[in-house]
Order: structure tokens, then C-alpha cells, then sequence
């Protein structure tokens, strides 16, 4: 058994899996605490029965990323101790201070918000709210100012055999963290957003809670408009951010074999991987460098010369990741990432003029447009990650050596398994889950008054 | 003094917090099928560590974390070396976290039955894999001279680290019941407090064994000497008055003295280890201490910066909401979010 290639599998699987939950978190936090900051504020109950409706959703998301999270915590050292020895005194920092700053606050505040609609004044319960939503987006920039060191290592010398942090703040003001993490979490923000719109949607065409939804489609695809067009402005400082600091990921993802200047931009293009050649391709002149310098000329560096370069830098080796899936993920992230822009847009335009009841054909793309954030999520981490590909650390520490020297293919195979098994039934819990309560809208009577459960249809049952 | 030290002594207060804090919460869960007959019994036995098991959890992710962060050895030569017993560990918890959270959110009976095994689970893997790992860590395990592991899964299932992990497992159940007992009212704190006193006798005794297989198969001797000193028989002596209070119907104190005796478990086995952070048992000179295992300086001091800002004011409001949820839990099942 190939230990170092199951440890990527498992590594890909765990992060993509634990990543599915985590961007909801980071947009759906916010909006609820939005929606309970508007009960505070106006004493309105339609207030409150959002933010108890989108909280229970919120709630069944959360324990999913938690969990999931606890793995991405000790991964490190199960599968990659010999990364963990070589990076630990620079990388280690972010996870711990992540743990501290963020991981306490959210569980801890969460733990008072879901027990705590009884024992604390309003406005501390909707500060409860604002706490997680911090700790949670705190959380994020942690571990992409860890995740960022691997992109682009900064702050740190070479010493005793190992990369020793040299500058703490360098690390904090990596040019990558300055771009990845408003990308992520405007991201996530989006995810949020659609989320709500398209459950929204699903109810107002159902004719269910019609007050209820339609303020929460209104306050959604407010934030989410606001969200998805910082994301796309965002994405492009990260394109020339990639340029200067991983020129091979944009070739990749471009499928730009050789340096062209003025650079054109790959509508679509069908290679022939095995003779690293286009077979067909639809290429928009200059548009690349544009892209990259945000003028008609500039040179974008192909993958050729790239690879000539680094052999002569680092020595013998294929330094070119692999084309085809950076090449798409990158196009599907993009492409997502358009069409959501132009549904915001209408989301937003609906909205105001009250339109909703009238167009059930669209409200229900707005429904099935819940996918589409996921989809770009996914695809983005994938492209940022496979786009390093040889690299583990940039220009570093390839991923090869980074694996654990004496953890043997059986152990990686069983763990592999384990966790994919246990995260598929989960899987499918959550989803029962959060389809149901999606569904099922508030119950039918409203008057519940202070009681702790939102759902008292649930509830009666018990003895 | 050495910012080395100050890590290994903050490491251990982050393990000591989680041992403390969650330990309870192991114990409430696996109570949970024999004390909670009803959904209503298993719901206020749930609601009891409701607001606090994740936020107890979390002492264990930053214990991994600052490990990480101050000592990059420790963290990889024990995590990829109990690769299998850690994975386990993390399979529980993944499963008894996400129990806790699902388990109410529908009302069909099996449903909320495998959830409420799967807290049971959970905590009782959880438990025993603690003890076993934290057993093995003193008696010392294979380590070459590359700082790796290199024994196998069977290896780390000896029977000292087996007993460990029964310990543990003990000593929660009755730190757990204790715990219920301060937490509930009405039957639910007699049943409780009654599982407490039966418990008692037996955490005495296998306490007492295992003091004595430490001396069998640790250098607790040469480290400690025949005279382990304070803190030990403080934590000794403490159970012996958690059973007092116990019978005196005195929780809150019968609490506090199984907490010390956890706490000073395990800062005796700190200072077995110390300066070792690692013991290899082939050879003396290839354990992992705090000189070879540790971060630079410069980590050191950032992270000792951020630690003295950041520390107390997560006690501050983690302390504060065990003061909001101070009251114990009715039996009135529609004031019950879990």
C-alpha cells in the first residue's frame, strides 16, 4: 500500500468533507445574529421566530463542522509528521492561537445561546450570537494565516533543519492572508445568503409563513449581493496575487503551456494531456493579462518555462501540477461564482418589488441554486490546493516528504476507511435533518412565548 | 524562567482542564443508558452537561494545539505513533459530539436510541483510550533515535496502560455521577448519588492498585522516590474525602475533592515525565524532552504573549457561563432543548 498517496486521499477527503459545513457556518452565523440584533431592536416576534428558525438550522450545520474540525486538528501529526517536524515552529502557532482565540469562544458562546433563551437579557443573548459569528470567522482567519505559510512562506529563516518563525507579524501580513481570507469568508457569507434564499423560496411558493420568508429572502439577498460581489472583486486581486506568488498555479489554470505576452485568457480548452498540447481551444486575446496586471500587455510566464525554471532552482523533477483538474475546478469556481453574481442581483430586484408569490419557476431556481455555492467552494479549495501540487510547503518541502516516515499504508488504509465511512452516515443524517426542519417552517403555532424549544410540535410527544 | 518549562507547564494545565472538565461529561455519558431509563430521564441527564461538553472539548483541541505550537516533536512522534488509539479517540468523539446535537431533532424512538448509544459509546471509548494513552506516555513506548514510533497498535494494549484506561474510565463514571447529582433534582439526584457511593469503594481500589503498577512499570521510583511526596497522597486523600461527602450528601464538596484527585493524577504524571516529554523505552537517550522536542525561542515568546492575554480571559467566561447555568435542571421536559 502506497502510504503517502492514501495520506493525500484521506487529507483531500477529510478537508473537503469538514469544508462543506464550515462556509455556512461562517455566512449563516452572521445572518442570524443579524435577524435576532432586529428583534432586539424592534421587539418584533417575527424577528425572533427567524432567528430561532435559521438557528436550529444553523445548530444541526455547526456540530457537523466541529466534529469534522477535530480531525483537521491532530491530521497533521497522524499522517504528516515529518511536515509537522519540519513547519511545527512556524505553522503550529496559528492552529494553537486558533484553538484559543476561536474554538472557545464560538463552542462556549453557542453552548449559552442554544440554553440560554431564558437565563439572559435580550441583548446578552444577542451577543451570545455576535460571539460565535466572531469566533467562528476569527477560527478562519487563524487557519488561513496557517494555510497561507504553505502558499506563500513568509516570516520564517531556515535553522536546526527546519523552518523557524523569524517574524510573527510577516506571517499575520502574508499578501496571501490579505486576499484569501476576505475570498473565504465573503465566501461563505454568499453560502449563507443562498442558503437562506433558497429555503426562503421553497416556503414562500409553498405559501408557508408568508411574512416570515419574505423578510428573511429580503435581509439574504441584501447581504448576499453586498457578499458575492466583494468575492468576485476579491477573486480578482487573487488572480494577480497568484501571479506574482504562484506563477505555475495560474498556467495550470489556465492551461497556458507556453509564456505569451500580452497573455490570452482560455475560454475553453481541450488538451491533450499525455502530449501536453491543446487539441481545441477558444482563447480571448490579452484578456489574461488584463487579468493579471490590469493592462492590455504583460508577460504571463507558460508552464514550460516554468518547469525549465524551477529544475534549474530545485533540481530534477515534474513541477507541474496536475493541468486538467486545476483548469476546471478554476473554471467551475468562476463560472459558479458568475451566475450567482447575476441571481443575487435578481434576488435583490425581486425582493424589493415584492414579486415573489407571482413566479414559482423561479423561485425554485432560486432553490436549487443552494448547490452553486458549494459547488464553487469546493472547487476553489481544490484548485488552491492541487495548484501547489508538487509542493506541500511552496518552494519548501515537497509533498512527498512530508508524509509520516513509519505509519504504514495498512494504518493509513484503515483510517481511511473509518472516516469515510462515519462521515457518509453522517452525511446522511445531517441531510435528513436540515431537510426536514427546512421543510417543516416553524410548526403551526407561534405563540410559544419564552420557551426554549422553537419546534413544540417535537416536543409533545415526550413523556 | 525557561519559556521551555513554562510550555510544558502550560501543556499540562491544558490536559489538566480537559481532564477536569470533560471528564465529568465522559461519565454523565455513559451513565446515560443505565440512569436514564425514560426519554425524559436521558433528556435531563443530557441538558445537565448541555451548554458545556464543547467548550470542555475544546481544552483538548488547544492542549493538540499548543503541543503543535511548542513542542512540533511531541505532536508528530505522538500522534502518527498512537495513530490507531488516536483515531479511535477521534471517531468517538466525532460521534458522541454530533449525538449530542442530533439526538433530540426527531422523535422517532430508534432514532434517539442509536444516538444515545452513540453518546455511550463515545464517552466510554473516549475514556479508556485517554487512560491507555496517558499510561502508556509515562510507562514509555518504542521510540528510535529519528524520534519516531516504531512500535505497533498491540504494543500500545499492555496491561499497565490497559488498567490506565480502566482507571480513567472508573473515575469518570463516579466524577460523573457526582456531577448529575449537583446538576439534577428529585429522583434523577438520588439515583445519582446513590451510583456515586457504589462507585466509591472501587475507584479506591483500583486507585491504589495502580499507584502501585506505576511503581511496577515506570521510573516513578528513581524520579519521585519511595516517598512520591505531596501530591500524590494529596490526591489520594482527596477520593477518601470525596467518599465522606458523598455519604454526608455534601455534592459540591464531594466534587471538588474527585476533581483534585484527577488534577493531581495527573500532575504526578507530569512529573514523572518531566523533562521528558516522551520516554523511548529502547533507549534513555532517545526519549523526547523538552530541549530536543521544543519550538524556537522566538515561538516560544510569541506564543507565551498570546497565552498570558488570551488564557484568562477564556477561564473568565467560561466560568461565567457555568455561573449562568449555576441552577439544577427540572424535570419538566418541555424546558428541554436537548
Amino acid at each position: 500500500m502506497d502510504s503517502l498517496l492514501l495520506a493525500r486521499l484521506q487529507f483531500a477527503i477529510t478537508t473537503v468533507y469538514h469544508f462543506f459545513f464550515v462556509p455556512l457556518t461562517l455566512g449563516l452565523s452572521v445572518i442570524v445574529a443579524v435577524m435576532e440584533t432586529l428583534y432586539v431592536r424592534t421587539g418584533r416576534e417575527v424577528y425572533k421566530e427567524m432567528a430561532k428558525f435559521w438557528g436550529k438550522l444553523f445548530l444541526i450545520n455547526f456540530a457537523m463542522g466541529v466534529v469534522t474540525g477535530i480531525v483537521q486538528e491532530f491530521q497533521f501529526g497522524m499522517n504528516w509528521s515529518a511536515y509537522s517536524r519540519f513547519v511545527g515552529d512556524v505553522f503550529g502557532a496559528p492552529l494553537a492561537i486558533e484553538a484559543l482565540l476561536a474554538f472557545f469562544l464560538e463552542s462556549t458562546f453557542l453552548g449559552l445561546w442554544i440554553f440560554g433563551w431564558n437565563k439572559l437579557s435580550k441583548r446578552m443573548h444577542a451577543a451570545t450570537i455576535w460571539l460565535v459569528a466572531l469566533g467562528a470567522n476569527v477560527s478562519a482567519l487563524w487557519i488561513l494565516i496557517a494555510n497561507s505559510f504553505m502558499q506563500e512562506p513568509v516570516g520564517f529563516v531556515l535553522r536546526n533543519g527546519r523552518a523557524e518563525m523569524a517574524d510573527f507579524f510577516a506571517l499575520l501580513l502574508n499578501p496571501n492572508v490579505l486576499v484569501q481570507f476576505p475570498h473565504t469568508v465573503l465566501a461563505g457569507f454568499t453560502t449563507g445568503a443562498f442558503f437562506v434564499i433558497g429555503i426562503s423560496a421553497y416556503h414562500l411558493m409553498k405559501k408557508d409563513k408568508v411574512e416570515m420568508f419574505r423578510q428573511s429572502f429580503q435581509i439574504a439577498a441584501t447581504l448576499g449581493t453586498m457578499a458575492i460581489i466583494l468575492v468576485v472583486l476579491n477573486g480578482h486581486s487573487q488572480t494577480q496575487e497568484m501571479v506574482r506568488s504562484q506563477p505555475m498555479k495560474i498556467a495550470a489554470a489556465e492551461a497556458l503551456w507556453e509564456t505569451e505576452d500580452p497573455a490570452s485568457f482560455s475560454v475553453l480548452t481541450i488538451g491533450d494531456l499525455a502530449q501536453r498540447r491543446d487539441v481545441f481551444a477558444i482563447r480571448l486575446p490579452r484578456l489574461l493579462s488584463l487579468l493579471a496586471y490590469n493592462q492590455l500587455n504583460g508577460k504571463v510566464r507558460g508552464i514550460y518555462d516554468l518547469q525549465a525554471e524551477f529544475e534549474t532552482q530545485y533540481g530534477p523533477g515534474n513541477y507541474i501540477p496536475p493541468v486538467a483538474v486545476t483548469y476546471w475546478t478554476f473554471r467551475i469556481m468562476v463560472g459558479a461564482g458568475f451566475v450567482l453574481l447575476g441571481l443575487a442581483f435578481y434576488a435583490l430586484f425581486i425582493s424589493m418589488g415584492g414579486v415573489f408569490e407571482t413566479q414559482p419557476r423561479v423561485l425554485k431556481l432560486f432553490t436549487l441554486a443552494i448547490a452553486l455555492p458549494y459547488l464553487a467552494n469546493t472547487s476553489g479549495w481544490l484548485m488552491t490546493e492541487l495548484g501547489r501540487v508538487p509542493w506541500v510547503v511552496y518552494g519548501l518541502m515537497k509533498i512527498e516528504d512530508a508524509v509520516s516516515p513509519t505509519v504504514s499504508g495498512g494504518a493509513v488504509l484503515t483510517t481511511l476507511i473509518g472516516f469515510t465511512l462515519i462521515y457518509a452516515a453522517l452525511m446522511a443524517a445531517d441531510i435528513y435533518l436540515l431537510v426536514k426542519y427546512a421543510r417543516a417552517g416553524l410548526g403551526s403555532s407561534p405563540a410559544e412565548g419564552e420557551d426554549d424549544e422553537p419546534l413544540p410540535s417535537l416536543v409533545g410527544a415526550q413523556d | 524562567m525557561d519559556l521551555k518549562i513554562i510550555w510544558f507547564i502550560l501543556i499540562a494545565v491544558l490536559y489538566i482542564g480537559f481532564f477536569v472538565l470533560e471528564g465529568f461529561d465522559f461519565g454523565v455519558g455513559i451513565l446515560l443508558p443505565f440512569l436514564g431509563k425514560t426519554d425524559g430521564e436521558r433528556r435531563v441527564i443530557i441538558n445537565a452537561i448541555g451548554p458545556h461538553w464543547d467548550g470542555n472539548e475544546v481544552w483538548l483541541l488547544t492542549a493538540g494545539g499548543a503541543t503543535f505550537a511548542a513542542f512540533p516533536n511531541w505532536y508528530a512522534t505522538l500522534f502518527s505513533g498512537f495513530y490507531l488509539p488516536f483515531f479511535l479517540l477521534l471517531l468517538a468523539l466525532i460521534l458522541r459530539g454530533v449525538a449530542f446535537e442530533f439526538r433530540s431533532k426527531d422523535e422517532d424512538p430508534r432514532w434517539r436510541l442509536t444516538w444515545d448509544w452513540s453518546i455511550f459509546v463515545g464517552s466510554l471509548l473516549s475514556a479508556l483510550l485517554l487512560g491507555v494513552a496517558f499510561a502508556n506516555l509515562v510507562r514509555g513506548v518504542p521510540i528510535d533515535a529519528e524520534m519516531n514510533y516504531v512500535g505497533g497498535f498491540f504494543n500500545l494494549l499492555n496491561p499497565y496502560a490497559l488498567l490506565g484506561g480502566v482507571v480513567t474510565t472508573l473515575v469518570f463514571l463516579m466524577y460523573g455521577a457526582i456531577f448529575l447529582s449537583l446538576k439534577t433534582s428529585g429522583e434523577m439526584m438520588y439515583k445519582a448519588r446513590a451510583t456515586a457511593r457504589r462507585l466509591w469503594m472501587p475507584v479506591v481500589i483500583l486507585l491504589l492498585i495502580f499507584l502501585v503498577a506505576t511503581y511496577l512499570s515506570t521510573d516513578i521510583l528513581a524520579r519521585l522516590g519511595v516517598d512520591p511526596g505531596v501530591v500524590p497522597v494529596t490526591g489520594l486523600a482527596a477520593v477518601l474525602l470525596a467518599g465522606y461527602f458523598i455519604r454526608r450528601e455534601r455534592d459540591g464538596w464531594a466534587f471538588t475533592m474527585l476533581a483534585i484527585t484527577i488534577a493531581f493524577a495527573l500532575i504526578t504524571m507530569f512529573m514523572i515525565l518531566y523533562p521528558r516529554v516522551m520516554i523511548s523505552s529502547l533507549n534513555p537517550a532517545w526519549s523526547l524532552t523538552i530541549d530536543n522536542a521544543s519550538s524556537s525561542p522566538y515561538t516560544l515568546k510569541v506564543m507565551t504573549i498570546i497565552a498570558l492575554i488570551f488564557v484568562p480571559v477564556v477561564l473568565i467566561y467560561q466560568g461565567w457561563s457555568y455561573w449562568v447555568f449555576r441552577q439544577r435542571i427540572e424535570n419538566k421536559t418541555e424546558k428541554l432543548v436537548y
